[in-house]
């Protein structure tokens, strides 16, 4: 918490990787400033390359989606509706009422990940504190992670980029996990929007949040953590003003596994078929 | 940042345009009526992503079924004492696989590690399955075709040429099983995926896979000059199962959740496809035009194959596909 100084678990050491702890980002898009120092803390420690300089015109978002080269995406969301019980403006609440959400995105390292399931060469694995990490050197850029995520997050790295073909996304900076280090982004955020910290202690913070915020006006404020659907909730989990589409958060994200019983079927129903087929047509039609 | 840079000069172009017109239309720029923004979901942008797959994989989608296929139709071939047939067949089994496993290392970001993909065997992942898969019928295919060929060629005799003969007739069974899954695995691929108009269509995927790789093989080897009976049933069963297939896809519509299909130039890729496998070659068959069935059966399982991949790009790319899908 702001004001906790060095014993924040934004800024504390901790062990968390060697006591095998489940870890999470609590992202808070209320106390979110838009200041996108996540991204660049991001960028900065993993020496990420640029995701090009393009102006969107779309808010203040010149950063785009998550993606190969882009771990951190700060999200400008501007709704004709209320922010709790602010006023835009000199006149009252229902005169044209308008709100600015910023909120920090980032891969949600899920419960059951379809891209560690989907990678054909094992180079996607599951690390001690519960994070989804690809191992660069071991991937060899096949590309179905990229189809096989619910949340549009990993992609493939195009060339001529420093590592190119091989597919990226969000680390939970394990590397500096493992020294006792907080990741970069929490490390940075200078308003606490992003937590880092024990997983179930987040779920704690992040419904109290919600009650507090509800109790204060903000009346759609909800967590975004799909424990409902086959991904079984997330780990970089989300309080959210609104509907989750409006973040392009899928609101009914599924792991793409469960389609692969009733695929298999068709698949070896044809398999059989084709070879009856086949034997049919040579024994009646010769 | 100075005055001159192109982004400022947009910005210039844009302010200028807005006090002109009161509107200003162009990607991102939503100013008419405020600065709410109208598209689907977060600024239009993708939920889930497209596939990076390139024109590698819809061609090895082609060559890997009509490969798996043949294997198929050279083992009864085979059982059915067609041997020059079952040679052909071996052949093209042979040929398709070698393509094939260059066209998949082709595709991969990193070529370099392709031997990476033999590092785990995972049943969860269908791209894991279907690589052990090839490499089991290519293990089949190869050393099969060349002790089919010893054998007919009879370079040995005795025991050797008995040998060679039972070695040939279980590869070349052994092919046939793989093959069948080398050929409908495809489906399960991308079936399996988070991709809506793909997902929803996991069932009708590796029939269609399966099916236009069995109508292909028949129909090349027709092509080769293998003119019988057996040849032209299977394309009779093929073309009929691609018919039944277009009217299984006109009917299981899904909104916006697949107008990949039905809309777009991916759609239009879909229907010719599926015309071009379905009902022509049905009808140039009835009416006895063989090759030209056969040609267009093949034709068309090409471009179905493209008009997959192509449906995966838009509707992975579409925001209202993936909002949509979760209705089903």
């Amino acid at each position: 918490m702001i004001g906790e100084g060095i014993q924040s678990s934004n800024q504390r050491r901790h062990s968390f990787v060697q006591d095998h702890v489940e870890v999470g980002f609590f992202t808070d898009p209320t106390v979110c400033i838009g200041c996108k120092a996540c991204e660049v803390a991001c960028k900065e420690w993993n020496q990420v390359p640029d995701d090009g300089f393009t102006w969107s015109g779309n808010s203040y978002d010149n950063t785009g989606h998550l993606g190969a080269s882009t771990w951190r995406h700060v999200m400008f969301l501007e709704q004709d509706c209320a922010k709790g019980n602010q006023i835009a403006g000199p006149m009252s609440l229902d005169q044209d009422p308008f709100r600015w959400i910023f909120l920090s995105d980032v891969c949600k390292h899920c419960e059951d990940a379809g891209c560690l399931e989907a990678c054909p060469t094992g180079s996607i694995v599951r690390t001690e504190v519960g994070s989804v990490l690809v191992q660069n050197d071991v991937c060899n850029g096949c590309g179905y992670c990229v189809v096989s995520c619910p949340f549009g997050v990993i992609d493939r790295r195009p060339q001529p980029l420093p590592d190119a073909g091989g597919a990226f996304k969000c680390t939970f900076c394990y590397d500096r996990q493992k020294s006792g280090l907080v990741p970069a982004c929490a490390k940075v955020c200078p308003t606490e929007s992003i937590v880092f910290g024990r997983l179930d202690d987040l779920r704690a913070r992040g419904a109290e949040r919600v009650h507090q915020l509800q109790q204060s006006g903000y009346n759609d404020a909800q967590l975004y953590d799909p424990t409902e659907t086959s991904v079984r909730g997330i780990h970089a989990f989300f309080l959210i003003l609104g509907e989750p589409e409006a973040y392009g958060l899928p609101p009914k994200p599924q792991i793409p596994t469960i389609y692969l019983k009733s695929a298999w079927t068709a698949a070896f129903a044809t398999a059989i078929a084709s070879i009856i087929t086949t034997l049919v047509a040579f024994a009646f039609f010769s | 940042m100075t005055s001159n840079s192109p982004s400022e000069k947009r910005l210039e172009e844009l302010r200028e345009q807005a006090w002109k017109d009161g509107v200003v239309p162009g990607k991102g720029v939503d100013v008419a009526g405020g600065p709410i923004p109208r598209k689907p979901g977060y600024y239009g942008q993708p939920v889930v992503k497209p596939p990076v797959w390139t024109w590698e994989i819809p061609i090895y989608f082609f060559v890997g079924g009509l490969s798996g296929m043949s294997a198929v139709i050279a083992s009864a071939a085979v059982l059915f004492h067609h041997v020059d047939l079952a040679r052909t067949a071996m052949w093209l089994a042979a040929i398709g696989v070698i393509l094939s496993s260059v066209l998949l290392i082709m595709d991969l970001g990193r070529p370099h590690l392709f031997i990476n993909m033999l590092r785990v065997f995972k049943h969860q992942s269908a791209m894991s399955m279907g690589v052990w898969i090839l490499t089991f019928f290519g293990a089949c295919v190869v050393p099969g075709l060349i002790a089919l060929e010893l054998h007919t060629l009879h370079l040995f005799t005795g025991a050797m040429d008995q040998l060679l003969r039972i070695a040939a007739g279980v590869l070349i069974f052994g092919s046939a099983l793989f093959g069948t899954l080398l050929a409908t695995y495809t489906g399960v691929l991308i079936g399996a995926t988070a991709i809506p108009a793909w997902f929803l269509h996991r069932l009708l995927l590796p029939i269609h896979f399966g099916t236009a790789g069995l109508g292909s093989a028949a129909g090349l080897l027709e092509l080769f000059g293998h003119r019988i009976a057996p040849l032209n049933a299977i394309g009779f069963f093929a073309a009929a199962v691609e018919s039944a297939l277009l009217v299984w896809l006109t009917i299981d519509k899904h909104g916006a959740a697949d107008r990949a299909i039905h809309e777009h130039g991916s759609g239009w890729l879909i229907r010719v496809g599926e015309i071009l496998t379905g009902p022509l070659a049905l009808v140039l068959r009835l009416f006895g035009f063989v090759p030209f069935a056969a040609f267009a059966f093949l034709v068309g399982a090409l471009v179905s194959r493209f008009g997959w991949i192509a449906v995966g790009k838009v509707s992975g790319s579409d925001p209202e596909s993936v909002f949509a899908a979760e209705r089903y």
